[in-house]
């Protein structure tokens, strides 16, 4: 049943994504990866989407999956599914666990989680444009040129410039690359 | 007077939600304006603490700020109230994309500019987390553990591997429990 397993799939992404929006795309891919929901190439517009609008950037995945999925009722589902496990531990917290973010134990776990999640983003981002190059199973030169000038453009500006790019920008601009490189 | 409340938190936290781009870490410092500056909801200490629980908490960070500032005001009804607003814009907006980017793709101007942008989609999420790695405290443990996360997913990805990226944080979570408590209770003594 596809609205049971969108709940269930969401639920577990709001509870296990510690560290933000990006924190969620490695459990997200494995979830519509796994139950077939959408290929890479849908992942990747789903996440430049949810990137370039408005709104918490787990939130506009989950709708996205949910409405692809199962239309307005599944965008429901799925939606409410990634928010209820933020908004039921933040009132326990508040409400009769007031001291457990500062207890010794909780410490010691968030410590080494952070670390992991960021390791396993850097390995899904890493994945992701190595795919990209290969994805006909060999070496895709347009592909390949465009990722090493978009690198060079992203971490150029923030390495030499000091000058962060706006996700959206850099959204903006490789769609002009593509739009220029694969024709219209 | 309580149903002003709750209209206000709604409308606030529709504000934040609406009008903000680039998720979590970037809602933040607009949370503090709307609810630090603007309203008085919450002291800047106050802040601080929501911020700490709110990235040690999983799920949303900017969820997990308006469920707590929503409690705060006006209880379990205000921290329905405060989050149905941060959720609403994202939902209707991303919504009315989905029904109509698919079909989109038919067109070869918008398919071209997607090839692209699905290549900068990955650059970013590496940026995202190079820019995480530099701010993390590089003690030995944090080292080893993010090296170690990052070769085990390259590994499942790769072999294609049914195993969670959950797994890898509670092993994570348990290795950092058993190494830093006994350190931690030696310091205190």
């Amino acid at each position: 049943m596809i609205f049971w397993e969108l709940f269930i799939g969401f639920l577990k992404v709001g509870a296990f994504t510690f560290g933000g929006g990006y924190a969620a795309i490695p459990i997200i891919r494995e979830l519509v990866l796994s139950n077939g929901w959408l290929s890479e190439e849908t992942l990747a517009h789903m996440i430049a989407v949810s990137e370039s609008t408005p709104g918490p950037i787990m939130v506009n995945m989950a709708t996205y999956v949910g409405s692809s999925q199962a239309g307005l009722s599944g965008a429901l589902i799925a939606t409410t599914a990634v928010v209820l496990p933020s908004f039921f531990i933040i009132l326990l917290v508040m409400v009769v666990l007031k001291t457990v973010i500062k207890n010794r134990y909780v410490q010691a776990v968030l410590r080494g989680l952070k670390p992991c999640v960021i390791g396993i983003i850097l390995a899904t981002g890493g994945f992701m444009v190595f795919r990209n190059c290969f994805r006909t199973g060999q070496l895709n030169a347009a592909d390949t040129i465009i990722t090493v000038l978009l690198a060079l453009i992203l971490f150029g500006a923030k390495g030499i410039l000091k000058k962060k790019i706006s996700p959206i920008a850099f959204i903006l601009l490789s769609a002009c690359i593509g739009i220029i490189a694969y024709g219209f | 007077m309580k149903r002003k409340t709750l209209t206000e938190l709604f409308l606030t936290f529709l504000k934040v939600g609406m009008f903000t781009f680039g998720g979590g870490y970037a809602m933040i410092s607009v949370i503090t304006n709307a609810c630090v500056e603007q309203k008085k909801w919450l002291t800047h200490d106050e802040m601080m603490d929501m911020t700490v629980i709110a990235e040690s908490t999983p799920g949303p960070i900017a969820i997990n700020c308006a469920t707590y500032v929503g409690y705060r005001q006006a209880g379990f009804s205000g921290a329905v109230a405060a989050t149905a607003g941060m959720v609403v814009p994202s939902f209707v907006i991303i919504y009315l994309i989905s029904m109509v980017l698919e079909n989109f793709m038919e067109i070869t101007i918008i398919a071209s500019a997607f090839q692209g942008i699905k290549i900068a989609v990955g650059l970013l999420i590496v940026n995202a987390a190079v820019t995480m790695l530099r701010k993390m405290k590089k003690t030995p443990l944090a080292c080893v553990l993010s090296v170690c996360s990052c070769a085990a997913m390259l590994l499942i990805n790769i072999f294609s591997w049914k195993i969670s990226s959950v797994s890898l944080m509670l092993i994570a979570g348990v290795i950092s429990l058993v190494a830093c408590t006994p350190q931690k209770e030696g310091g205190a003594a």
